[in-house]
């Protein structure tokens, strides 16, 4: 594990349901701390790249690295096996995800929310717990809603707070899945402001899939287009929106700007 | 799947040696079941039919009276209502026999539960259906027995093949008030021979399969009543 | 005559008595019950076939047998591994796998209720699968079923008078004794009925209570 070894690595990754091949044979190296944007139309593949990484998905062909060590298989003997409850829980204790639909814990406040795994899972103090939720409940502007439940939140409030509760994990490496997406338009941008202001005060690598192209462009270390599951053009930002090379990158940035 | 487990279960059993010597008395006794289980379904769909219409529709007289009926045969357990036909009538110059006492009984029993299910199954029936048939001037009546009632019908038929079962299941009781049934052999034989785990396991079995017929019967009634109504997922 | 006063007064005492040991049972079933049935549904849900099925074919077998042979069995089966339970103890055990294996099915309900997101975000997290559905499911789960829970409750306080099968000194045994020594089961059986009667009936009001007061405190979640 050095220190030049990519932050996260997809390795020949293969995913398939039933006779449908949603990722084909991906390669794709994450640098530490950077951030990455990946677009594309629906179904090419982009949206399962963050969830298996979160191990939300299995994977059907291929390797994934996190810092240098195999996320979803492990050594044994020499060899590469898949692998156990025990080293897939060690590993992912590096990534933290925010989903599209929130997903709090309705039963619990925003700052129960953020306690929760720590104290579970980190073992931390009830003390310790509550100080750092009340910190990053702070951080994310909703430092006086940390008692309110899900319900009584606006949608961006909830996302907030859900970014909130996986920075509590302390996380390497921070995955958001269209994370505005669900949100009404006027609430987009509180919740870009605070994955902005992740990116420059914290050391985290993200990786985005998202549909603002706007927020990508400036956010973004990187930019991953994918198309039927693998990348069709890659680079930064102003390659990709600026001067795309390939045509299909070039249809696909048409059809959102005619849309948008 | 589960006939076949069931069927396999059978299969280990009959490897039993006592299978063979418990199995011909059991089979007699699980007739009697049989009977009693289809004497009592009748009577349950018969009263829940009348209950339930009584309750919708009847007269207050009929209403309260189809009310209590329910209340009572719901509030209290079917055990109880067998032994109070089998002790108490008989002071009252009433004296059936256990056969009667035990349709009489459970089917009373489960048509009181019926009723409800008869009412929610009329109830989900649309309302236009209704005021189709009095747009057509056609009476009450004749919109319920021939409009509303086949729609129910369909409805109705999963609950009360859950009903039918927990009649098959309450048969057993009927052991109790000296009725020869599946449940009386097993006790009958346990008590003379004390192979307890061997009767009991091919008794559990047997019901096991009766309730296996029952709810594939019903299941098979379902799709036949529901031919030519379009349901459920689109291709 | 069709009803002596006299007489019902005078075993009233004794039924009291015995509602004492009917209401014990039951309770003593349903806790029994509600423990079994959360740890079935929990143990179906479990990745590892060779738990999940078992447990799947073990509740499907109790739920389709008479609750009097899973008595029986009960009763009779123990002294041959040389344990002699009580009529009580094995009666109470057997309306407690009986109502425990009903009540599984009402937990899994509850718990197919919550939506996958939920599982994702403790994964997410990294919770283990002990504590996700320690905080996360299980407090989500049960509050809508309770009402469920409570209706196997009261189906259970009406099936202990199967007790009397085994010589349980409930309701029923009390009431048939009785008629038995006087000749006279009218009063006994009817009052017996009448007990189960107004119980029913209340506890049905209590649970119709209780499912308002859910719905007024789950408007948070």
């Amino acid at each position: 594990m050095t220190d030049n070894a990519p932050m996260v690595r997809f390795d020949g990754v293969r995913k398939t349901y039933g006779p449908l091949t949603v990722l084909d044979e991906l390669c794709l190296d994450i640098a530490r701390n950077e951030k990455v944007a990946m677009i594309g139309p629906s179904g090419s593949g982009k949206t399962t790249v963050l969830r298996m990484l979160m191990t939300l998905e299995r994977i059907d062909g291929g390797v994934i690295y996190v810092e240098g060590e195999p996320l979803t298989h492990m050594e044994r003997n020499g060899k590469l096996v898949p692998a156990d409850q025990r080293h897939l829980r060690r590993v992912r204790a590096k990534i933290g995800m925010v989903f599209q639909q929130f997903n709090l814990f309705p039963h619990m406040s925003a700052m129960r929310n953020c306690m929760e795994a720590p104290i579970r899972v980190l073992g931390l103090s009830r003390k310790d717990a509550e100080a750092r939720a009340a910190e990053l409940l702070e951080m994310v502007g909703l430092g006086d809603k940390k008692d309110h439940y899900p319900s009584q939140l606006s949608g961006g409030q909830q996302q907030r707070v859900a970014i909130a509760r996986a920075l509590a994990m302390r996380p390497k490496v921070m995955l958001f899945d269209e994370v505005t997406s669900a949100l009404d338009p006027e609430l987009v941008g509180e919740v870009l402001n605070v994955i902005r202001k992740l990116g420059t005060e914290h050391n985290l690598t993200m990786l985005m899939v998202t549909h603002q192209m706007g927020f990508a462009k400036e956010f973004a270390d990187r930019v991953c287009f994918f198309y039927k599951g693998r990348i069709a053009e890659e680079g930064p930002p102003q390659q990709i929106f600026v001067q795309p090379r390939e045509e299909r990158t070039r249809q696909f940035l048409r059809a959102v700007l005619e849309a948008g | 799947m589960a006939i076949l487990l069931a069927f396999a279960a059978g299969v280990v059993l009959a490897s039993y040696a006592g299978f063979r010597e418990f199995l011909p008395g059991l089979i007699e006794g699980a007739w009697v079941t049989v009977q009693i289980t289809v004497l009592g379904a009748m009577l349950a769909v018969v009263a829940a039919l009348i209950a339930a219409l009584a309750k919708m529709y009847g007269p207050w007289p009929l209403r309260w009276l189809a009310i209590a009926y329910i209340e009572i045969f719901r509030g209290t357990s079917a055990l109880v209502q067998l032994f109070w036909l089998f002790f108490v009538l008989p002071h009252f110059g009433i004296v059936l026999e256990p056969l009667t006492v035990a349709v009489l009984g459970l089917g009373l029993n489960v048509g009181a539960y019926g009723a409800e299910v008869v009412r929610g199954a009329i109830q989900a029936v649309p309302r236009g259906q209704w005021e189709a048939s009095t747009a057509l001037n056609m009476s009450r009546a004749s919109a319920l027995s021939r409009i509303i009632l086949p729609q129910a019908l369909v409805a109705m038929i999963p609950p009360w093949g859950n009903l039918f079962v927990e009649l098959l299941k309450a048969t057993a009781l009927v052991s109790l008030i000296t009725l020869g049934d599946l449940a009386f052999r097993a006790q009958q034989m346990n008590q003379t021979t004390l192979r307890t785990v061997d009767i009991f396991s091919i008794v559990l079995v047997i019901y096991l399969c009766l309730a296996l017929v029952l709810s594939q019967s019903m299941r098979a009634l379902e799709r036949w009543a529901a031919r030519g109504i379009a349901r459920g997922r689109v291709a | 005559m069709l009803w002596d006063w006299n007489y019902t007064f005078e075993i009233l005492p004794e039924l009291a008595r015995a509602a004492l040991v009917t209401i014990e049972a039951t309770l003593i079933g349903f806790v029994l019950a509600a423990t079994l049935g959360l740890a079935l549904a929990i143990l179906r849900m479990a990745k590892n076939p060779a738990i999940s099925i078992p447990a799947t074919v073990f509740v499907e077998f109790i739920r389709s047998t008479p609750l009097l042979i899973q008595i029986f069995f009960l009763f009779f089966v123990f002294p041959h591994f040389g344990i002699t339970l009580s009529g009580f103890t094995a009666g109470v055990l057997a309306l407690g796998v009986h109502y425990g294996a009903y009540c599984s099915e009402v937990y899994r309900a509850g718990f197919e209720n919550i939506p996958r997101s939920q599982w994702e975000a403790a994964l997410a997290l990294n919770l283990g699968i002990v504590d996700t559905f320690r905080s996360i499911i299980i407090p989500q789960a049960i509050p809508p079923v309770i009402p469920a829970l409570g209706n196997y409750l009261i189906a259970l306080f009406k099936e202990t008078p199967l007790l009397s099968a085994i010589a349980v000194l409930e309701l029923m045994q009390t009431a048939k004794i009785l008629g038995s020594e006087s000749f006279r089961y009218t009063e006994p059986i009817t009052l017996v009925g009448l007990f189960f009667l107004v119980m029913s009936l209340v506890s049905a009001a209590l649970v119709r209570l209780v499912e308002t007061w859910l719905g007024r405190v789950g408007r948070r979640v």
